[in-house]
């Protein structure tokens, strides 16, 4: 017995180590949370209730933690509306920047939600906002009826009575060049929302999103029908109520430049 | 048996046979006692959705703009050159329609009389609110012009130009006060 003793220490041992690196490694394989303190921030969000609508709209306050929540400020909604609060409503779709649902106005600014980053200082709280003077259906979503009229009444499509015989309308590289920061646009509404003139007037002014698409067909040399989109223009308040403000291109989450290209139109119209 | 097996009849035929006439009482006024608690619904023909759309539409709220609006040299300068130009025109237009009603009062000798009469605080502070929105709307106008004509038109261009027409007009206020 006493001769075996040392052998079965030895077996046991063996396989206490082996027990323990078999522990370690399987351990080593589950990512251990990394323990980070809370960063509560807080959000006040614009909410309106169409099912009592005698109530005005207030703003509602919601505190997450940062480190438990994405990077933008949409995922910090769907947290919300996933966690607290399910009757939280806003438009979402891409969370990526090119549906141009998620518009709305962030700390002051439109912007979209999924492109917009949480600021991460956590004393000041961060304001949400729909569209600013737009009619509201339900917290964060703006009825964009109106909108859509204004860029369907520009008629944004090819019109060109003489194709070309066989083949495609051909274009060169300039022509093709023009149209570039004018086809990106998505239609999120955060210029035309933007802008003092659309506030006002916005029954009658197009507003930078809709006259951008109008100068896109006025610029496209595949487009024959020019004249009638500038005359359709020709009057008052359909353009001239553009007053060069650049809020629009100040806030355009895609970059592009709708009153550089209002003032472009306007400088042809003056040619005419 | 095996064929109303296969067509799932056996459980209700079972009941058919077995269940006697006051189950049926106590069974239907159990049933009808959870529909009523259940939620109820109403059915609505395809013209209701319009009717409760155009009232919805009539209650909604108009959201907030520039109350909310981040404040920014591109608006608040608009604004501004729309302030000053409404100004110097009810100023323009008063003063000459003033001298238009009452040429004894409003003429030049008179006004530059009762200017001299001021102390030099006021004169300075008068010189202030005159030269400020005078500046501001002329070299802003310019801006204006360089922009209609095709220049300056990027965000960065409206800024720099932006800040131009600001550095210009406290420059040219300050050398009109002291004149």
């Amino acid at each position: 017995m006493s001769v075996l003793r040392p052998a079965i220490r030895r077996l046991a041992k063996a396989s206490i180590v082996d027990a323990r690196s078999f522990t370690t490694s399987a351990s080593r394989l589950q990512a251990e949370p990394l323990q980070k303190p809370a960063s509560n921030k807080e959000f006040k969000i614009y909410r309106w209730n169409p099912d009592e609508p005698a109530k005005k709209p207030t703003l509602q306050s919601y505190t997450i933690d940062l480190n438990q929540t994405g990077p933008m400020v949409l995922d910090a909604l769907i947290k919300i509306k996933n966690e607290m609060d399910p009757t939280l409503t806003f438009r979402r779709s891409c969370r990526e920047g090119i549906c141009g649902s998620c518009a709305m106005n962030i700390n002051g600014q439109n912007t979209l939600a999924c492109l917009c980053r949480i600021d991460r200082d956590t004393s000041k709280d961060s304001k949400i906002y729909p569209l600013p003077h737009m009619y509201i259906v339900k917290d964060l979503v703006p009825d964009l009826t109106q909108f859509y009229k204004q860029y369907k009444s520009i008629q944004p499509y090819l019109q060109n009575d003489n194709p070309p015989e066989k083949g495609e309308f051909l274009q060169s590289q300039e022509e093709r060049r023009k149209l570039d920061g004018l086809y990106e646009c998505i239609l999120c509404a955060c210029c035309s929302t933007s802008c003092p003139s659309y506030w006002w007037n916005q029954d009658e002014y197009l507003g930078p999103a809709t006259l951008m698409q109008a100068y896109r067909w006025i610029a496209d040399s595949r487009d024959s029908n020019g004249a009638k989109r500038k005359e359709y223009l020709q009057n008052e308040l359909s353009m001239y109520r553009c007053h060069t403000i650049f809020n629009c291109s100040r806030t355009c989450p895609k970059g592009l430049n709708p009153a550089a290209a209002i003032a472009k139109i306007k400088l042809e119209l003056a040619a005419d | 048996m095996l064929s109303t097996r296969a067509l799932g009849l056996a459980p209700s035929l079972r009941q058919a046979a077995f269940s006697p006439a006051r189950n049926h009482v106590l069974r239907n006024v159990i049933r009808s006692s959870i529909a009523k608690r259940s939620i109820q619904t109403q059915s609505l023909k395809p013209e209701d959705g319009t009717t409760i759309l155009n009232k919805q539409r009539l209650q909604r709220p108009s959201s907030p703009h520039f109350t909310i609006y981040e404040p920014q040299l591109t608006w608040v300068g608009s604004i501004f050159n729309r302030i000053t130009g409404v100004g110097l025109s009810v100023l323009l237009y008063g003063f000459s329609l003033a001298y238009l009603v009452a040429p004894g009062t409003f003429d030049s000798t008179h006004v530059i009389e009762f200017v001299g009469g001021l102390p030099d605080a006021v004169k300075y502070a008068g010189k202030f609110i005159l030269a400020l929105p005078f500046t501001f709307h002329s070299f802003n106008g310019i801006r204006h012009l360089l922009w209609d004509s095709g220049k300056f038109l990027t965000v960065k261009g409206a800024y720099s130009s932006g800040y131009a027409v600001l550095g210009a007009t406290a420059i040219s206020t300050i050398v009109l006060m002291f004149q």
